[in-house]
């Protein structure tokens, strides 16, 4: 059997259980809702338009946000990875920021910029950037001797070599990085969200948990976690996959 | 003389920091058009002098001339085939055959170059493959197109074909004394190969170890092509490798010690 059909027969066993929980009255409607009662507070969401206002500005700041983190991680990267003062200095102490939890800087954002979009981009993007900047630096420093020595030869060095052969080489840390970077700025976005205004997915999150409507808060949270995995899986793990075999990984 | 090699020396700092000659005065002629291998037993410093012809590497003393100018760092005059292929998987046969004439050449020039050298080695027929797609003779064909392609004076070979299998050598053995007869080039061919060198080249180069020195020059005066003259070929080989059996046993009697005393 395929995996992918292995997948869904569990998928709709455990639904199954659980709206039978539900119909038998194993617990409340007010501890877990029954699939029925999430499906029709998902259903009600998307057509009164408010969780597509959600999903639209939750996109917005991880758009806003991740790119920043690629771009940001990306220059300190190839910054750490060229120069040894730099390896030394910010180097060591990306390693002790990336063990932070980006939420954690939240109330220093707030005081920052006001309890607003800002603060919420600002967490994503230090949730991405520095697993990004540790990615591309490993990436470029392990590039292959052999790729650097036969460009050379064939008249390539500097500038030329580096974005001919350096940055192409690492290219697999490069996926890497964003794929990891993807996933630290999806849950700062989701933390950054519940403390904060909405729109926003995380915001209706905690909007709902606030008026006791049990079934939209498990319907988000299936939101977040069906959106988590398609972009991990479908787009992530294919590109990474077809990169390790072109790269020869 | 094309190229001449004076009294080059090569020192590493081993472990412990302290300098190990690997090259000692080495002396060497090598007239344009030739095909010199250099043939030694394992750790003599082939690829060491090779990589310093190519640029690569600096020497510790002496120096190297191509055409009276002294080498100081890789130039488009020396082309360079590894042991291993070392093509850029990130692009397709015909980009990496093209690579080295990106800067002088239209694109429209480049890919009519690439494609006249990947004719050459016969792979006209995988100009749009990545190189994960090929087979590892294959790989090696597209390196030397590659080093061919930007049209050096010189061709350095470091064990090209070492990694493959004894047809594919064969019969890259033909279409590389093919192409050298049909473009002229000087080859510098390293190898530990006695019968691939006997095969191939004007000269052998001997190199014994520790330190890495030339321990003699050998003319090949077999007439081409050569499997037409076996028994030549059988007689020289004997004669090489009364040269080399004293190095091979050297080195392994100092690798037998070294395990014996730890
Ligand atoms: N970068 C380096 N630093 C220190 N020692 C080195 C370095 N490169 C080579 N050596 C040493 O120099 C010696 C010669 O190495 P080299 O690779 O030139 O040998 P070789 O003749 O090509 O051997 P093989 O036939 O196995 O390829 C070896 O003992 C090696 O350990
Ligand atoms: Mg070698």
């Amino acid at each position: 059997m395929k995996p992918a059909i292995k997948r869904i027969i569990f998928i709709v066993i455990l639904v199954g259980l659980w709206e039978l929980g539900s119909r038998l009255g194993l617990w409340t409607e007010l501890i877990l809702p029954s699939p029925t009662s999430v499906f029709t507070a998902l259903y009600h969401g998307f057509a009164d338009k408010t969780l597509i206002w959600d999903l639209i500005a939750s996109f917005r700041r991880l758009a806003i946000g991740l790119t920043l983190a690629l771009i940001i991680g990306t220059s300190i990267g190839i910054l750490i990875a060229k120069s040894k003062t730099a390896d030394d200095t910010i180097g060591s102490m990306l390693l002790a920021l990336q063990s932070v939890p980006s939420i954690v800087w939240l109330p220093l954002a707030i005081m920052w910029f006001g309890l607003n979009d800002k603060a919420v981009i600002f967490v994503v993007i230090l949730g991405g950037t520095f697993v990004m900047a540790l990615n591309i630096r490993t990436g470029i420093k392990n590039v292959s001797p052999l790729y650097i020595r036969a460009a050379q030869t064939m008249g390539s060095k500097g500038i030329d070599l580096f974005i001919r052969v350096i940055f192409p080489a690492s290219i697999p840390y490069v996926v890497t990085g964003s794929r990891l970077a993807w996933a630290f700025a999806w849950r700062a976005l989701m933390a950054g969200e519940l403390l904060s205004t909405g729109p926003g997915l995380g915001y209706t999150l905690s909007y709902a948990s606030d008026f006791g409507n049990m079934s939209l808060v498990i319907g988000v949270i299936i939101i977040i976690g069906i959106i988590g995995s398609i972009v991990d899986q479908l787009i992530f793990q294919r590109i990474e996959k077809s990169v390790a075999n072109r790269w020869g990984l | 003389m094309f190229i001449s090699i004076n009294q080059l020396n090569k020192q590493f700092l081993d472990k412990n920091d302290q300098p190990t000659t690997v090259l000692k005065d080495i002396e060497l002629d090598i007239e344009k058009g030739e095909f010199v291998s250099i043939l030694g037993p394992s750790g003599c410093g082939k690829s060491t002098l090779l990589s310093i012809v190519a640029g690569l590497t600096s020497a510790t003393n002496g120096e190297i001339l191509v055409e009276d100018k002294k080498i100081t760092k890789p130039g488009k005059d020396r082309g360079m085939v590894f042991q291993e292929a070392a093509l850029f998987p990130w692009i397709n046969v015909i980009e990496n055959v093209m690579f080295p004439l990106k800067k002088e050449m239209s694109k429209q020039e480049a890919t009519a170059q690439a494609k006249k050298y990947l004719q050459m080695v016969q792979l006209s027929n995988y100009l749009e493959h990545y190189p994960h797609e090929l087979s590892g003779g294959m790989q090696q064909r597209v390196s030397i197109a590659r080093a061919l392609a930007m049209d050096p004076e010189i061709l350095l070979m470091d064990e090209p074909f070492g990694a493959l299998d004894e047809q594919t050598r064969t019969r890259l053995h033909g279409q590389l004394e093919e192409i050298w007869i049909k473009t002229k080039k000087t080859v510098l061919f390293v190898t530990h190969s006695i019968s691939e060198s006997i095969k191939l080249s004007d000269r052998i180069i001997v190199m014994g170890t520790r330190p890495g020195t030339i321990l003699t020059d050998i003319k090949v005066d077999i007439p081409r092509p050569r499997r037409e003259h076996k028994e030549d070929m059988l007689e020289l080989e004997e004669h090489v490798m009364s040269y080399l059996k004293k190095e091979i046993d050297k080195v392994v009697s100092e690798e037998l010690n070294h395990e014996t005393s730890h």
